[in-house]
Formats: C-alpha cells, structure tokens, sequence
C-alpha cells in the first residue's frame, strides 16, 4: 500500500529503549474519516505508538506519513499540533490551576505566535466556539471552576474538549475512560462516535465494552507490532489474541 | 477610558500595590524636601536612599517572580542582569566625572590612568551621552538573556541543570569583571561618582528624584508583569509551568515564550540595577556574586511566588531585617537567613502573599460550600503552584 490517499501511514517502524523494542516493525493505515480502536495488552506499545506520531518520539528506522505527505518524523510536537493532529494523553493532563474555560481558550485554535498572546481579544466567533464546546463536554456550568477541582471523569471530557478546540484532522485519544463510572463511559463511546462524524479518530482503550459501542475496526497490538486487524469479533476470535490479552 | 483600559490590564491588588507606589513617588521627596528636620513626618535623607535601594531590590525580585513565579523558570543569576544594567549605569556616571578625577584627565576614568592606559576602549564611547547609556541598560542584560535563553530554551534545558547554568553565568561574569584588563575597574569597579543629568548626586534633592524614579519603575514593572500575566500569553506562562510538554502538543513553541518572558524580565533586572548604582554611589563586581542572585530567590519565596506584589514585600522585609541584623548581630544574619528560608519552603510555601490568598480562598470556599455550590473560582495567580510535571 502506499502512503498516498491515506490520513495516517505508518509502515516498519520500529524503536527501541536502551536495546528494548517497544516498537517493532508497526505498520498501520487509517484512511480520512476512520474511527480505529487500537487494544492490546500493557506495554504492548500503544502509547509510544503516539508518541512517534506526535513528535515526542523518533522512530529508529520506519515511515510516519499524515495526510499521504508530511513526513512526520522531520517535525517536532508543535509543528505537529499545528499540522491537525491532536492528542489526548494516558494521564489526564488538563493547566490544573486554570480555569475550565481558560483551559478551552488555551487549545482554541487560532495564531500561535507569542505576539499575538500578547494582544489577544477574544472574538464573538471563539466565545461562541467556547461556548458550544462546554455544552459538548457537558461543563458548561463549571466554567470558571479551576480544572484541579474537576472530578476524574470530568478531567477526561476537559481534555476530549480541549481536543475539538484544537480542531483537528486526527485525535490520538489514549485511554479515555479509564477510572470513569459505566455511566460516563457510554456517553463518552457517544461522544468519541459524534466526534467521528466529521474527523478521523484513533482510541486505545482497554474496556472491551467500550470498544464495542464505538463499533469500528479494530486493531491489537502486541510486542510493539499488530497481531490482528478487523471488526471486533473476528479480531476477539483470533486464537493469539485470546491468548496474549483477552485469555489473561 | 483610561481607567477602563487600566483595569482590564491589572487587578484590585495591582493597582492598588500601583497607587501606593505612585503615592511614596510624591509623598517621601516633599516630605523630605518640603518638611522642617524636626517633624516627625520628615524622612532624612539617608533613609530616602535607603528605601530608595531596598525598592530596586524589589523591582529585581519582581523580573525574577516573572520567569519564576509564572513560568517555573528558576534563575539563580538574575543577579547578573541587575549588575550589568548597575554598569551601564556606571560607565555614564564615570564619563560626568570629566576632569574632576584625581589624575584630571578630561576623558579617561581614573582608574584607567592609573593602569597606564592612553586611549578610552571601544565600549566605553557614547556612554558620556546619558540616553545611550539608558538604552544599554536595557539592550546589554537583554541581549545576552536573549543569547543564552535562545540556547538554553532550545535545546530544552530546564528545572536544575538550567538553574545551574544560570548560577554559572554570573559566576563567570563575577570572574571576568574581577579582571583589570577587562577595562571595567576591576576589583574596585566603578565609584567617586560625581552628577548626574547635571544634578550633584549627593544633594538632596537628587537623591530624592533618584527615590522617586525607582518607585515608578517599580509601579511600572507592575503594570507591565500584570499585563502580560493577565493576557492569553501569561496563561501559556502558566501552563507551560504547570505541564511543558502538554503545551507543545497544543501547538505552542515554548521556547519562544519562554525567551520573551525571559528577556523582558533580564531588562527589568538590569534597569533596577542602573536605578541601584548612583543611589549607592559604586559597582564592583561582587554584585555578580551567585550568593545575590540566591538571595533575590529568597525574597521572592518569602513574599509569594507567582504574585507579582508578594515579592516587593519580600524584598523590602528581608533587607529591612538584613539591614538591622548585620548592625545589631552581624554573626546570626546567614543563620537568620537560612533559618528564614526553611520555614518558608516548608511552612509557607505561597509566601506571605500566598497565606493571605489560601485565607481568603478558605472564607469564600466556606461561604460558597454553605450555599452548596461550587468551589470558589480563584484567579491562576492565587493557587497552588502543582510541582511540574512532565506530561506522558
Ligand atoms: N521513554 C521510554 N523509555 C524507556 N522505555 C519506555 C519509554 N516509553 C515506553 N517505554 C517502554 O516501552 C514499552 C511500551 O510502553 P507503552 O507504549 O507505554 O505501552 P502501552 O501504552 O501499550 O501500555 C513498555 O515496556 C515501556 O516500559
Ligand atoms: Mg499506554
């Protein structure tokens, strides 16, 4: 396959930490418009997976091509931000000691440069975007909370929030409802679903429930590779899935 | 309007902290010109200076809560910044001193003379001209923040090994100043100053413009850290302090914002010190001493890091105390200051700003949980500062 009319291209990427392989021979493609779910096992390589496409990591050896054409391991994570891909990490990481809205105000896309901060007004267009958005996350009434009183949960739906002001072509979205009650995670798989509608979408997650309200393709790593690659059942049905994660 | 403009800029305390300073501009210099030695309200003179000397301390502790306080960058050589703006300074008062040297010479410092010296070094011409010597003061310690930020923030050095180098900047500048060959005075540096502006530095009534210019400057340095605090830039400032990495991946260049804070910042550092030297008369090179720059830390912790106004109290406390214990028990000041700072670092860690903020928060909080609402909002500048952390 070649990277051309693809969104996201990785092919034989690998990497290693002090002689370990976290990532090994990956090859991966996700067409414009795609949902995939990425499963696997704990330290299979999901997260450093993102930080190769992000910029935080550089691969060894292995292509990283966005939008059939950016080599994406000749830019660092600010470029990359800038080019449309958006992260949402393991870890909630929201600015603890600003508020909810400043945090949006912060992802809001829009000029970058320090000058421009320096003079910034905000416009009827980017209160408006705000606005639709903490309606979207659901914290429309905690705007002016400081992110640290947030709930856990609440953390996360910042952060996915955080995500669609950054307006992004592609969301990497790493474990998004972990530590969230049954009830948050289903209207988060409803959230990532409307989310899906007008971009492209990459989820790891290990809540099989979860994967199966998305209700995409489905891929499972393993040993920083893919061990199998299709809907959700042929994929929970592969004997070397069961055995490596599901089987656990 | 101005009022309107002035008010979206800064907060109820800045502009309260920018009146007072306004005030004391007006206020110390009448009353020490205007009111009879004998009033009790009358400041003499050699208080004028003093206060004069501890607000220019205070306007390096408020560049330093700049970079610090809003955006973890912990410099341990802002020292260096205030002493080269102390020596453009320094350069300007040497060249008014013309022939009324020792050795008379129209154009060369004394000490020059003394070293056998026949012709004024390059760096030294225009410093006769008060404005180019005010400009340097600005473009010399901007300059080389600019330079050495510009490697540092790059090549992402930060947290300890950047706090090191900064250490090591002033070290090496303390080194090379200490050098007669360096043409800046060498051990002696720079004093005997004789006017400034036309104006006989000892008089009075200089003393009290010199008094009256470092506090609006210091109002001034207000206004300027609250504004960029309170733009869009200033909450990058803060979220790159709480979370580098987080900020990169929303599509900041965080080295750039961390250069402008941190040249801003260094031009303020050097413009108190050009406000320090003619107020106590010399610059030498022991104003490059890392144990200054260590110091100026030490204000800014126990006046409230992060709070633009907590560090002028710092500052203006701890040298009040430095003043009275090096002439009452000159052996207990290190042990006092010492002693200060561990107290601040585990007991006080928003400084005394800070408690009175977590004092208020605590009231509000109360009162709003009463009502069964939601924790107070609370303005970035009042919070806890998180440790950074890197995000994975
Ligand atoms: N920066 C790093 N330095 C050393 N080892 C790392 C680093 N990042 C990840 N690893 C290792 O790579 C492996 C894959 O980690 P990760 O991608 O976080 O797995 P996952 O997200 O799938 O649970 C783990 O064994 C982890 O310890
Ligand atoms: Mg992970």
């Amino acid at each position: 396959m070649k990277a051309q009319d693809t969104l996201l291209y990785l092919d034989g990427v690998s990497v290693s930490f002090d002689g370990f392989r976290a990532i090994n021979n990956l090859s991966l493609v996700l067409q414009a418009g795609e949902m995939r779910a990425i499963i696997g096992p704990n330290g299979a390589g999901k997260t450093t997976m993102m930080d190769i496409i992000t910029g935080k990591t550089k691969p060894d050896a292995g292509d990283v091509y966005f939008n059939g054409e950016v080599d994406l391991t000749r830019h660092d994570e600010a470029e990359i931000a800038l080019l449309g891909i958006g992260r949402k990490f393991q870890k909630p990481t929201v600015f603890e000691s600003h508020t909810v809205e400043d945090n949006l105000v912060l992802a809001l896309s829009g000029p970058r440069s320090a000058f421009s901060a320096l003079f910034h007004k905000q416009s009827a267009n980017e209160a408006e975007r705000i606005e639709d958005i903490l309606y979207t996350i659901r914290l429309n009434g905690k705007r002016d909370w400081l992110a640290a009183n947030l709930s856990h949960g609440q953390k996360q739906w910042l952060e996915i929030g955080m995500l669609l002001a950054q307006d992004p072509k592609l969301l990497l979205v790493d474990e998004p409802v972990a530590g969230m009650t049954d009830a948050e995670t289903a209207e988060t798989a409803k959230l990532l679903r409307e989310i899906a509608k007008t971009r492209s979408v990459l989820v790891v997650e290990h809540d099989m429930h979860f994967v199966r309200e998305l209700d995409v393709k489905v891929t499972c790593l393993h040993e920083g590779s893919v061990l199998a690659e299709g809907s959700l059942d042929f994929v929970s049905n592969d004997q070397r899935v069961i055995e490596v994660y599901l089987g656990r | 309007m101005i009022t309107q403009w002035f008010f979206t800029h800064v907060d109820r305390r800045g502009g309260i902290a920018i009146a007072l300073l306004v005030a004391i501009a007006f206020l110390v210099p009448l009353s020490n010109l205007l009111l009879p030695e004998t009033s009790p309200l009358h400041i003499p003179t050699y208080l004028v200076s003093l206060i004069g000397k501890y607000l220019t301390y205070a306007l390096l502790a408020v560049a330093l809560d700049l970079v610090w306080g809003f955006c973890g960058i912990l410099s341990l050589g802002h020292g260096a910044f205030f002493a080269l703006g102390g020596y453009a300074m320094g350069m300007y008062l040497m060249r008014q001193i013309g022939p009324r040297g020792v050795y008379a010479d129209p154009v060369l410092p004394d000490f020059m003379v003394f070293l056998n010296w026949k012709e004024l070094p390059w760096f030294w011409h225009g410093f006769d001209n008060f404005w180019f010597a005010a400009l340097m003061v600005v473009l010399v310690p901007g300059a080389l923040a600019f330079g050495f930020g510009w490697l540092a923030f790059r090549s992402r050095v930060t947290g300890v090994y950047l706090s090191i180098i900064t250490q090591a900047l002033t070290y090496a500048l303390l080194l090379a100043f200490f050098r007669n060959d360096m043409g800046f005075g060498g051990n002696n540096g720079l004093t005997d100053f004789k006017d400034i502006l036309g104006f006989n530095i000892q008089a009075g009534t200089t003393r009290s413009m010199l008094f009256a210019a470092t506090a609006l400057f210091l109002a001034l340095a207000v206004f300027v850290s609250s504004f960029i605090i309170r733009s869009k830039l200033g909450k990058v400032l803060v979220g790159v302090r709480d979370a580098e990495s987080r900020m990169r991946f929303l599509g900041y260049r965080v080295d750039r914002y961390k250069l402008f804070v941190w040249t801003i910042s260094a031009m303020m550092a050097g413009i108190a010190g050009a406000l320090y030297v003619p107020q106590v008369g010399i610059i030498n090179p022991s104003e490059f001493e890392p144990a200054n720059s260590i110091e100026a830390v030490i204000w800014v912790a126990v006046g409230g890091r992060g709070t633009i106004i907590g560090p002028i109290i710092g500052a203006v406390l701890v040298n009040f105390g430095k003043t009275y214990f090096t002439a009452a028990f000159p052996e207990i000041w290190l042990f006092a200051l010492g002693a200060l700072f561990i107290i601040v670092t585990l007991f006080l860690p928003k400084g005394i700003l800070g408690l009175y903020g977590s004092w208020r928060t605590k009231l509000a909080d109360r009162a709003a949980r009463k009502k069964d609402s939601a924790p107070p909002p609370v303005a970035a500048e009042n919070v806890h500062l998180p440790e950074p952390q890197a995000a994975e």
